[in-house]
């Protein structure tokens, strides 16, 4: 249908173009605004769903691990900022569901009335903001995606929510910005210590240790433009006059065939562009005309010349076609200049493979523990974790139904979506050393937000704090690393992320789903206040019915989505810490108290004891296909975990936790020689890591076989050698 | 050297090759060559004036004057021409025996002004202040504040810093008191001198302290005096040194608004126009951060050598040549095909040429003749000079300093107001802050890597470019609205979305822009600024001397931003959430109208910048060129 180009970007500004369009809706039509942007959400959720399951080109394979659909295209060189996109088993689940509650919310999105079509438009700004963030690979493009919301977020709270509006609009605004702008330090800060070069060096396998692992350079998707600066360069541009090198994509630098490029003036004599061959000294010259430089012209040359083209076309393993030539040339670097990159696959090689992010920062900490502090403090403000979570019940209280679905239903996975996109592999360090902060932030969260929930009187502000108990279990989830020393099994922490990706994807699901059964009864009745309701079930029986599933769904009751990811997340941590496992289960306990309990008040008993009793009319068929349509999936995701969604993520989970245990196993042996023989062995003392001089990756590895002769979990990855022309 | 080599000189380094007649036309590398914007803003004012004593002269509005003026001004300038394109790129050149230098900067800062000039004269038609009686008048003091402001954004010598700095000041003091009837116009106005005045006298004061000390008022001279004498001062001396550096600083910071020398700001701009108060906030500020670049670098840095006026003819296709491989990223810096001069520059690196300091003489201008005219230029490679350290060193926490306490007060002290011009007069102060961060960046990275310094410089280029199309906008929506609703209150601008709504979403996001949100074009300049910043501290942390203050500059500016989220956001609110009140005067107000339309030009760029924003970064970046070796 579209390559992935074309798949992705329309996936993505398809909303923000029907804003567009929205805009130059005559004013008053209100019903068709609504269905315009319907039918917008609608064609988006199509377009994920026929371009990613029913594809032939763009489909999601599912036994892939690593980026599938992904696109490079140059957007500030200057800055070495790309327009990269590309989806895996981690964000794939989450853009379906961002698509999907898009349509549910706009569906649930009748009952505004004021200012229609504002309000279409900065949802469908919102909307864009969303699918951004999951498929932005380029750090800087995903902060902007991830600012992006912001804006229409706060106007869709401060313009159309409750009586505390801008209270909550602005603290929502406030907290959200404080988190970005810590992000903003950390990505600067991991921009201009990653360094390409590293990241290249550490490519090429080293035939002496062949059980290091190394980084996979084709996944890594470098731009053009970077691999230009590296050396690995697709293009000749005219401009470069001087040394000049042909070598395909990916291969060494020693292999390489050393091209010499003179340019002459017109002034001298030199009817045309030719190339030469010295035979002696490896090396092609080529002569570059003023008025014929072009790669054309070049390429003309090696034509021209049988030994020039018979070498080249040897090393490019092909006919010597124009685009051979153009794909294989090797620009010699320019200068010793780092090569910065943006790129978060290629940072998370940093992070893993070189030590780029070693330097010492502030108060002798390292500069990936920074950064990841202030990614995780970023992230959480938006999961949001204790104790920055209070923006949370503000806002949701005060939010319209429709946006408080969006909100939780896919604005606080995009915490966790941070945290295991971007902290964990291109801070491991940082993941490593504060995995235990992290799990605790995670079941503080758990148990307060439980605490609070119960302690709640209204129905809506009780679902936003069971909100912030359900998101600790995607902390701890993610903060599960079982694969220390000595045993450096990963089995457990796979299992930890499993269930947190499971338990976002299940909480999107049914929070999505209790805040709209909160505002459809509160449409009748106007007020939530538990202690005014009771009865339900002989006013309202399809409603009732349909709501105490998706609560039940929330609870986490085998068999509904709730279930599968908390199950998964417990288990996770007894390996890793007993005590908060202990904790971590309890919680289930009190997440049956307060649900139950809600339920109870709310639904049953035999009368209603509120205001507006006339106004409880049963549900109509479009609240009764937005709730339906929410429990058939809690129950299908309870009853079929794997084939809804866990088989998509699976592989992608695997992939990231295996590379991380190879990196814990890196660096725990580094640490134990560092302990044990550092002060014996004076070699070794260039291994300590937190000294200044920052010890080359290659020197990390070749130590460490030293030190210890078998590092049999560490995984090779096959390199590859085949060139991508 | 006779005083007939001189004037043949002189007439060289003024008009260009002797070959010609004297009533030739300049040639194009000569001083008067490319000093032709100023000169049209100066042949503008006069021809202003001048008409008004025919009839016919007396009914043609001055305004097509102004525009047109600072329109050929800035075709003159040209940055197209030399930015765009990176083979293009012209060199240092010091032009009228050194008092103002000719480079690419120069040619960013005031394509800069005279872009913002034309944008303004349209702004103040639209808005119709001034009146065509008083057009003249007013167009004169703008133009010939303009005018001060480019010399100041090309001043090469404290001499010409103060005239800049005072030309480009009375004019403005003027124009604060340009509505003649208003008694807050003449406070603002009487507010405003009386602080330009003193803060002229006392950096005059620390102008002639440092030409005392080192015997030179030329600032690359006086960078490498200092290079050459810092690390052997006594103690006395430095104490006057450092006085002086803070009394050049207090004229600086006044022209900057930054705290503790902002307190004129508020005033004036509550009492002046707001379409005045959009000329000082972009304008100046421009001008002032553009000096504050060039007195960093005199002090705390040196200059490279570039050509000299007139002889750049000769040299010219070899310094082409120099420079494309340079922008090449010196693939081929030595490969014999360049013998221009900077290839000289580059090979021959000397550490100090000794014949500089053997002959100081008495008076600024004879050392900077001495320097200019000096046909071999010396190349100082900055490494090698550590004295330089101890004064970037204290320049650069200087500048951090004014920069923090600036943006933190600025955006606290924003909060509570409730005029909304001073309310922007208070975010100018914050803003004036941010753009003053990179200069401290610059100061800590000129020891690394000169590259890298030369980025922060371009950050502020950046920040400045984006910054004049947001308070440009603000002060015209203001003053739009001041012309239908006759208030500049916050409180009254009360559900304003429901009368003019495109207008008031071009508001929005020229306030979220403010702010420093992406997408919007704020945030590219945060960006640069904060990148200068980190940069600036990964650098100096892997030399293993970490700047931590440029840490601390990076997260005040972080929470800074979330400071002005308060109030930035308050009057957003204000006209799009609140209800509009009972008893509003009837007023009429057109989204689709000229004014309008003016609007939606100057919003465009701020919402639209995102999607491209590399040509602005590589021609900020071709503009920091040659700033520094």
């Amino acid at each position: 249908m579209f390559d992935e180009f074309w798949l992705l970007t329309l996936i993505v500004f398809l909303p923000a173009l029907g804003a567009l369009i929205l805009a130059f809706v005559p004013g008053g039509r209100d019903e068709l605004v609504r269905y315009i942007t319907l039918a917008v959400t609608i064609i988006v959720l199509g377009l994920t769903t026929a371009g990613f399951l029913f594809s032939d080109s763009t489909s999601f394979d599912v036994a892939r691990g690593d980026m599938q659909n992904t696109f490079t295209v140059s957007w500030i060189p200057s800055f070495d900022i790309e327009y990269f996109m590309g989806i895996d088993g981690i964000s794939f689940p989450l853009i379906m569901l961002t698509a999907l509650v898009s349509v549910l919310a706009m569906g649930a999105s009748w009952s505004i009335t004021k200012q229609v079509k504002a309000y279409c438009i900065l949802f469908l700004l919102l909307e864009t903001g969303m699918l951004g963030v999951f498929m932005a690979l380029d750090f800087f493009l995903f902060y902007v995606f991830w600012e992006v919301m912001l804006l229409p977020m706060y106007f869709l709270i401060g313009v159309w929510g409750g009586p505390r509006r801008e209270y909550a609009a602005l603290k929502f605004f406030l907290y959200t910005l404080v988190g970005s702008v810590l992000m903003l330090i950390a990505i600067l800060l991991l921009y201009f210590n990653s360094d390409l070069r590293k990241v290249a060096e550490a490519t090429h396998p080293d035939p002496e240790n062949p059980n290091v692992a190394v980084a996979d350079w084709e996944s890594l998707n470098i731009s053009d433009e970077a691999a230009k600066r590296l050396g690995y360069g697709t293009n000749l541009v005219y401009d470069y006059v001087g040394q000049v090198g042909w070598l395909r994509k990916g291969s060494k630098q020693s292999d390489m065939l050393h091209v010499e490029i003179r340019r002459f003036g017109p002034l001298e004599e030199l009817e045309h562009t030719t190339a030469d061959y010295v035979a002696e000294e490896n090396r092609v010259e080529i002569s570059l005309h003023d008025d014929e430089d072009t790669v054309d012209h070049v390429v003309a040359a090696v034509q021209e010349n049988a030994r020039v083209r018979e070498v080249v076309t040897a090393l490019a393993r092909s006919d010597g076609a124009r685009e051979v030539l153009a794909a294989n040339i090797y620009i010699e670097p320019a200068d010793e200049l780092p090569v910065h990159t943006f790129n978060l696959l290629a940072l998370a090689a940093v992070g893993q493979h070189t030590d780029c992010f070693n330097g010492k920062a502030l108060l002798g900490w390292k500069t990936q523990h920074w950064a990841f502090l202030l990614l995780f403090l970023g992230f959480i403000v938006k999961v949001p974790s204790v104790p920055f979570h209070t923006w949370l019940p503000d806002a949701h209280v005060e939010a319209p139904t429709p946006i408080s679905m969006i909100l939780a239903g896919v604005l606080l996975k995009m915490g966790g979506y941070g945290i295991i996109r971007i902290c964990y592999p291109i801070c491991p360090m940082g993941g490593y050393d504060f995995a235990f902060i992290v799990c605790t932030v995670g079941v503080v969260s758990m148990v307060y937000g439980a605490f609070a929930a119960l302690a709640q009187k209204d129905f809506k502000r009780m679902v936003a704090y069971s909100s912030v108990s359900h998101m600790g279990y995607v902390v701890l989830g993610l903060g599960v690393w079982s694969a220390a020393a000595p045993y450096y099994n990963p089995d457990y922490w796979n299992m930890g992320v499993q269930g947190a990706m499971f338990q976002m994807i299940g909480h999107g699901i049914s929070s999505a789903g209790m805040f709209f059964m909160v505002g459809v009864v509160y449409d009748r009745v106007h007020h939530r206040n538990l202690n005014e309701f009771g009865g339900l079930f002989s006013k309202m029986p399809v409603y009732t019915a349909l709501a105490i599933g998706i609560f039940f769904a929330g609870l986490g009751l085998p068999g509904l989505c709730g279930f599968v990811g908390e199950v998964f997340v417990v288990l996770s941590v007894f390996r890793f810490n007993v005590v908060l496992a202990v904790i971590s289960a309890g919680v289930v306990v009190l997440t049956a108290g307060y649900i139950l309990w809600a339920i109870q008040r709310v639904y049953l008993g035999a009368e209603y004891r509120g205001p507006h009793e006339a106004a409880l009319v049963p549900s109509t068929l479009r609240e009764n296909t937005i709730a339906g349509i929410l429990l058939a999936l809690a129950i299908i995701f309870g009853v079929l975990p794997y084939h809804t969604v866990l088989q998509y993520m699976d592989k992608t989970i695997e992939r990231q936790v295996d590379d991380l245990t190879d990196w814990t196993v890196r660096t725990e042996h580094i640490r134990q020689a560092e302990e044990s023989g550092g002060e014996a062995d004076h070699s070794s003392t260039a291994l300590r890591t937190d000294s200044d001089d920052l010890v080359a990756p290659g020197s990390i590895q070749a130590d460490l076989d030293r030190v210890l002769p078998t590092t049999p979990t560490a995984v090779v990855r096959p390199y590859n050698r085949s060139s991508i022309d | 050297m006779n005083l007939h080599e001189l004037v043949s000189q002189l007439i060289v380094d003024t008009k260009g090759p002797v070959d010609g007649s004297l009533f030739s036309l300049p040639s194009a590398d000569s001083s008067l060559g490319v000093f032709l914007p100023e000169i049209c803003l100066c042949v503008t004012i006069v021809l202003m004036l001048l008409v008004r004593v025919f009839r016919f002269g007396r009914r043609v509005d001055a305004f097509y004057f102004a525009a047109a003026g600072s329109l050929v001004a800035l075709c003159f300038v040209a940055p197209w021409q030399h930015l765009g394109v990176p083979t293009a790129a012209v060199a240092r050149m010091e032009i009228f025996t050194g008092m103002l230098v000719y480079d690419p900067f120069s040619i960013f800062i005031r394509s800069l002004l005279l872009g913002f000039t034309f944008l303004f004269t349209i702004f103040t038609k639209l808005s119709g202040i001034p009146d065509r009686e008083d057009g003249p008048d007013i167009y004169t003091m703008v133009l010939g504040a303009t005018l001060g402001m480019c010399l100041m954004a090309s001043a090469n010598h404290l001499l010409m810093v103060f005239m800049a700095i005072e030309m480009a000041s009375v004019p403005s003091y003027v124009l604060a008191g340009m509505m003649k009837g208003r008694r807050v116009g003449s406070e603002a106005a009487l507010k405003y001198s009386i602080y330009g005045a003193g803060a002229a006298g006392v950096m005059l004061y620390g102008i002639s302290l440092v030409s005392g000390l080192l015997n030179t008022a030329h600032l690359p001279t006086i960078a490498l005096t200092l290079s050459e004498r810092l690390p052997t001062m006594q103690p006395g001396e430095m104490m006057v040194l450092v006085l002086a550096a803070l009394m050049i600083m207090v004229g600086l910071a006044f022209k900057l608004s930054a705290v503790p020398f902002h307190f004129w700001c508020p005033d004036v701009f509550e009492g002046a126009t707001a379409e005045v108060n959009a000329f000082l906030s972009v304008a100046s500020k421009a001008a002032a951060l553009a000096l504050l670049v060039r007195v960093a670098i005199g002090f705390g840095g040196i200059s490279p050598d570039g050509v000299s006026p007139g002889f750049r003819s000769d040299d010219q296709l070899a310094a082409k040549q120099a420079t494309t491989n340079d922008v090449l990223g010196g693939i081929t810096s030595a490969d014999g095909l360049s013998n221009g001069l900077f290839s000289i520059a580059d090979e021959e690196a000397a550490p100090a040429h000794p014949s500089h300091s053997d002959q100081p003489t008495p008076s600024g201008i004879g050392a900077t003749k001495h320097v200019t005219n000096d046909q071999q230029p010396a190349a100082i490679s900055i490494s090698a000079i550590d004295g330089l350290e101890r004064s970037q060193d204290f320049l650069a926490k200087m500048i951090a300093w004014l920069a923090i306490v600036s943006c933190t007060f600025g955006n606290l002290a924003a909060y509570g107001q409730t005029n909304i011009k001073r309310l922007l007069a208070y975010s100018t102060i914050a803003h004036a802050g941010f753009m003053m961060m990179p200069v401290a960046a610059m100061l800590v990275l000129v020891k690394y890597d000169p590259r890298s310094a030369e980025s922060a410089i371009a950050a502020i280029s950046i920040y400045l470019t984006v910054y004049l199309f947001m308070n440009l906008g603000a002060f015209a929506i203001i003053a739009f609205l001041r012309n239908a609703m006759q208030t500049e209150t916050i409180a009254d601008y009360a559900g304003l979305i429901r009368r003019c709504p495109i207008t008031v979403i071009c508001f929005v996001l020229i306030l979220f822009s403010l702010i420093g949100l992406p997408p919007l074009a704020g945030f590219i300049g945060k960006f640069a600024i904060f990148a200068s910043l980190a940069d600036g501290y990964r650098l100096s942390a892997a030399a293993g001397e970490p700047a931590t203050f440029l840490v601390v500059l990076l997260v005040v500016g972080g929470l800074n931003t979330a400071i002005s989220l308060f109030y930035y956001l308050r009057v957003a609110k204000v006209m799009t959430m609140d209800p509009e009140p009972e008893d509003r005067r009837p007023f009429v107000f057109s989204d689709v109208s000229l004014q309008g339309f003016y609007i939606w030009i100057l919003t465009l760029p701020t919402a639209l910048l995102m999607l491209n924003w590399d040509v602005l970064n590589r021609w900020a970046q071709a503009a920091a060129k040659y700033l520094l070796a």
